[in-house]
């Protein structure tokens, strides 16, 4: 099968809101537990080294109708929230055991209490990651938070997490965190050979399927990308920023490409590139996983920065890629993506460089008028400099 | 003897507890516009998770723009300064006081009433809950250029305080002491935070007396509407005598009104426990509506988000960084939902309440985001009459009134109703 083969199957895969992998994982795995991780980052590594089957929880993608969530969670909140939700009330999520949400936002802390009360026979968990990221407790606190989430995990029926598994489990995600690198690298460099979405395609299986297919898929892609003959093409450089937790719509950034931009980089499907290197696979792996959160995660909207503000690594990741302006998608009513627009803006405004900002929805039909802005966008990038 | 006494006989001590209020306020603000001219830093904090007794030990002034955004809000600028901020790229849909404060600082910083407002030389952001508390200080960091000091304040996601995070504020409160005798020149005196927190102790007694007093029926004290007024100086002047000295005298004014049977309203028909913040720049109208029906809160969860002492915490001054610690974790706002719908049903129980009524503010999804779903158990499990409106606490573009009117008047009429046909 060709790679542009497989990535249809995968594309039919994600739309799939039944979960059939998860489904045909718990067929081979009888007593093997599923646990629903809500982006941003989550420790897939826990549930990986407890022999569970951790999956990305990312909405329903406008592929269902806010019918049930709505008496649950009002209108003026995220599609992320309301349509994984609606998932739950639909009873799609049943083969779910435990669900873990994190401290990235009060919409998503507060879909763990609904989650909660709604949904008695899954064991719902509550993540607290450190935001002060200065303080020499944080590590010890976020370590015993890591502990306690395995204790969760063993409770549930999972397997015993020694301290050699959960390294190895470490070592097996490292090295998909590697390989993801490599892949995005290659759009990076040569864009017209991977674009975004079908880089994104790639990812996304990947929070469906076990780690180890994962592995096996960007293996087999990454020197089939690199093999394409596809002829080098005039791009305008951009970065997306703001698309960390709901993800667009896949028409979204085709639209985006077709209009001139090529996406040297993104913060789609973060938890895949979350960390800037290896986690150590010596010593205490619980104290290597909190100290790589706190000390080697990439810059995000939904992780306090510490000493070192976000938009200074915001502007070095502008230069490091070379690129030539930046598009802020949002989801619409997204606080921490909205509310940190403002303040990269001003950066780039002060520093000259150009950017486009607009929202999207999940259930977002039409795109004309995304098309437009972009094309205008590319044209007087491309006229002024 | 004559036993006809006169309503100026009668109540001596009515209007107290809203002026003495104000004029601390004003003291206040005039001591943070000259914090400069008298030597003394800023600190800016929210309200939720403030260690303003810890910060009184360096003399710090405290600035709470929460209180800034809510007073603008009361005094109806709420609207144009959000403007403001929306005209720099701020979306519609964010935090109304975050925008609110922002288009305040962008006006040239002048607060509600007119006070010239100082830069903060300590940010310091208790994350007590909500994460826009994060966004917002990072926000006032990039335009003050002043560096953000965290107080991480995990949140109550088990149910109760855990040991690992109580061990945590305290670390990290200790590590605060020398960035504190840093930016103020002045060492951090154990003797001295013992003192404040005494205060503290007893003005948190004394508060608790008002709050449990609208258990008397009539209820002499409307636990929402006149408690967000009441409940001011325990949230931005706690620690210092005159705070203590506030709850004393508003205890008169209270005690004045059991003795005589008499509360905010003539008549008390309806008693409700109010769920979140309230529509600052509607907040007569809103009360209107309500009074026209006899409605009295006697419970709300509003006047817990400085501090929930009402079930038994206090500050103890023998345990000063534990207490402040489990101070930060146990405010209303780092509760957990779960937590929160636990605690109205029980205020309806505990305070005989006939009804719940959830102001949900659209651009607060901290408050808003499962209040749906909390009406849903009121009224499925529990079988409490429940309310739900929407609107907004600082953009009064969100305020309906027309709408809103509607609603209310069907739910009480449909309760009155009820209550005739048991009768
Ligand atoms: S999309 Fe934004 S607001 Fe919604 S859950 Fe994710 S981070 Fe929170
Ligand atoms: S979201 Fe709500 S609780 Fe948070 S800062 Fe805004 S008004 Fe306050």
């Amino acid at each position: 099968m060709t790679l542009e083969q497989r990535l249809e199957e995968y594309q039919a895969v994600i739309d799939d809101l039944t979960f059939p992998t998860v489904k045909k994982w718990k067929s081979t795995h009888p007593e093997g537990k599923v646990v629903g991780m809500f982006p941003v980052y989550t420790p897939y590594e826990l549930p990986h080294a407890a022999g569970m089957l951790p999956v990305g929880l990312y909405g329903a993608g406008g592929k269902v109708d806010i019918d049930h969530a709505d008496s649950r969670i009002q209108s003026f909140v995220c599609s992320i929230a309301r349509s994984t939700l609606e998932l739950g009330l639909r009873d799609l999520t049943k083969d779910f055991d435990a669900l873990w949400f994190t401290s990235i936002c009060d919409v998503a802390r507060n879909l763990s209490g609904v989650w909660e009360t709604n949904f008695p026979r899954q064991a719902v968990r509550y993540i607290h990651y450190p935001q002060n990221m200065t303080s020499p407790a944080a590590l010890e606190h976020y370590r015993t938070e890591l502990k306690q989430l395995v204790l969760m995990l063993e409770e549930i029926g999972g397997a015993h997490v020694t301290d050699d598994r959960l390294r190895r489990s470490i070592a097996a995600y490292n090295e998909q965190r590697r390989l993801c690198g490599e892949l995005y690298k290659i759009k990076e460099q040569y864009p017209w050979l991977l674009s975004t979405w079908e880089a994104y395609v790639i990812l996304r299986i990947g929070t469906l399927i076990p780690l180890e297919e994962h592995v096996e898929i960007l293996k087999a892609a990454i020197p089939e990308v690199r093999a394409r003959k596809r002829p080098p093409r005039d791009y305008v450089r951009v970065l997306l920023e703001g698309s960390f937790c709901e993800q667009p719509p896949l028409e979204l950034i085709k639209v985006l490409e077709e209009s001139g931009c090529a996406i040297a980089d993104d913060d789609l499907l973060m938890h895949t590139r979350w960390f800037t290197e290896d986690v150590p696979t010596g010593g205490d792996p619980f104290l290597s996983l909190a100290e790589a959160y706190i000390n080697k995660a990439r810059y995000s909207s939904v992780r306090h920065y510490g000493p070192r503000p976000r938009k200074e690594e915001f502007l070095k990741k502008i230069k490091d890629q070379k690129v030539d302006g930046v598009i802020f998608a949002a989801p619409k009513f997204c606080e921490p993506a909205l509310l940190d627009y403002v303040l990269f803006k001003d950066e780039l405004e002060k520093a000259g460089i150009a950017y486009l900002g607009f929202e999207y929805e999940e259930k977002m039909g039409v795109f004309e008028s995304i098309r437009t802005q972009a094309e205008t966008f590319v044209e007087s990038v491309m006229f002024f400099s | 003897m004559d036993t006809h006494q006169s309503d100026e006989q009668k109540f001596r001590y009515q209007g107290l507890g809203r002026d003495l209020q104000k004029n601390l306020l004003t003291a206040w603000y005039d001591r943070i516009e000259g914090a400069a001219d008298a030597g003394r830093k800023v600190a800016y904090l929210f309200v939720p998770g403030n260690i303003a007794e810890f910060l009184r030990v360096f003399d710090f002034e405290l600035v709470f723009p929460e209180v800034n955004a809510l007073q603008c809000g009361v005094r109806k600028t709420s609207g144009d300064l959000i403007l403001k901020a929306e005209d720099v790229g701020y979306s519609p849909d964010v935090c109304g006081y975050v925008k609110n404060d922002i288009g305040m600082m962008l006006a040239g910083n002048v607060g509600p009433s007119g006070h010239k407002l100082p830069k903060p030389d300590l940010l310091l952001c208790a994350y007590c809950g909500c994460t826009t508390f994060i966004k917002w200080f990072e926000a006032l960091s990039h335009f003050y250029d002043v560096p953000l000091v965290m107080l991480d304040v995990p949140y109550m996601r088990s149910g109760k305080i855990e040991e690992t995070d109580r061990k945590y504020i305290v670390s990290q409160l200790k590590e605060l002491i020398p960035i504190c005798e840093k930016i103020t020149g002045k060492k951090f005196d154990h003797d001295k935070l013992t003192e404040i927190i005494k205060h503290s102790t007893e003005a948190e007694e004394l508060w608790v007396d008002i709050l449990h007093s609208a258990k008397h029926r009539p209820s002499p004290f409307d636990s929402y509407f006149e408690a967000v007024f009441f409940m001011a100086p325990i949230y931005v002047l706690r620690g210092l005598p005159e705070c203590t000295g506030y709850y004393r005298e508003a205890m008169k004014e209270i005690t004045e009104r059991i003795e005589h049977g008499v509360g905010p309203i003539p008549e008390e028909k309806v008693r409700v426990v109010i769920e979140g913040p309230p529509p600052w720049p509607h907040f007569r109208a809103f009360w209107e509506m309500l009074k026209k029906w006899g409605v009295c809160a006697v419970a709300s969860s509003y006047s817990k988000v400085g501090g929930f002492w009402d079930h038994g915490f206090r500050h103890d001054p023998s345990r000063p960084l534990e207490s402040i610690a489990e101070y930060c974790l146990t405010c209303y706002t780092n509760l957990s939902l779960p937590m929160r719908t636990e605690l109205l049903r029980s205020y309806a129980e505990e305070y005989s309440a006939d009804a719940i009524l959830i102001h949900s503010v659209k651009s607060c999804r901290s408050f808003s985001v499962g209040q749906a779903d909390m009406r849903d158990q009121f009224t499925r499990i529990w079988d409490i009459p429940t309310l739900l409106i929407e609107s907004d606490l600082a953009d009064p573009r969100y305020f309906q009134a027309a709408q809103l009117r509607n609603r209310i008047d069907a739910f009480f009429e449909s309760l009155e109703h009820k209550r005739l046909v048991r009768a």
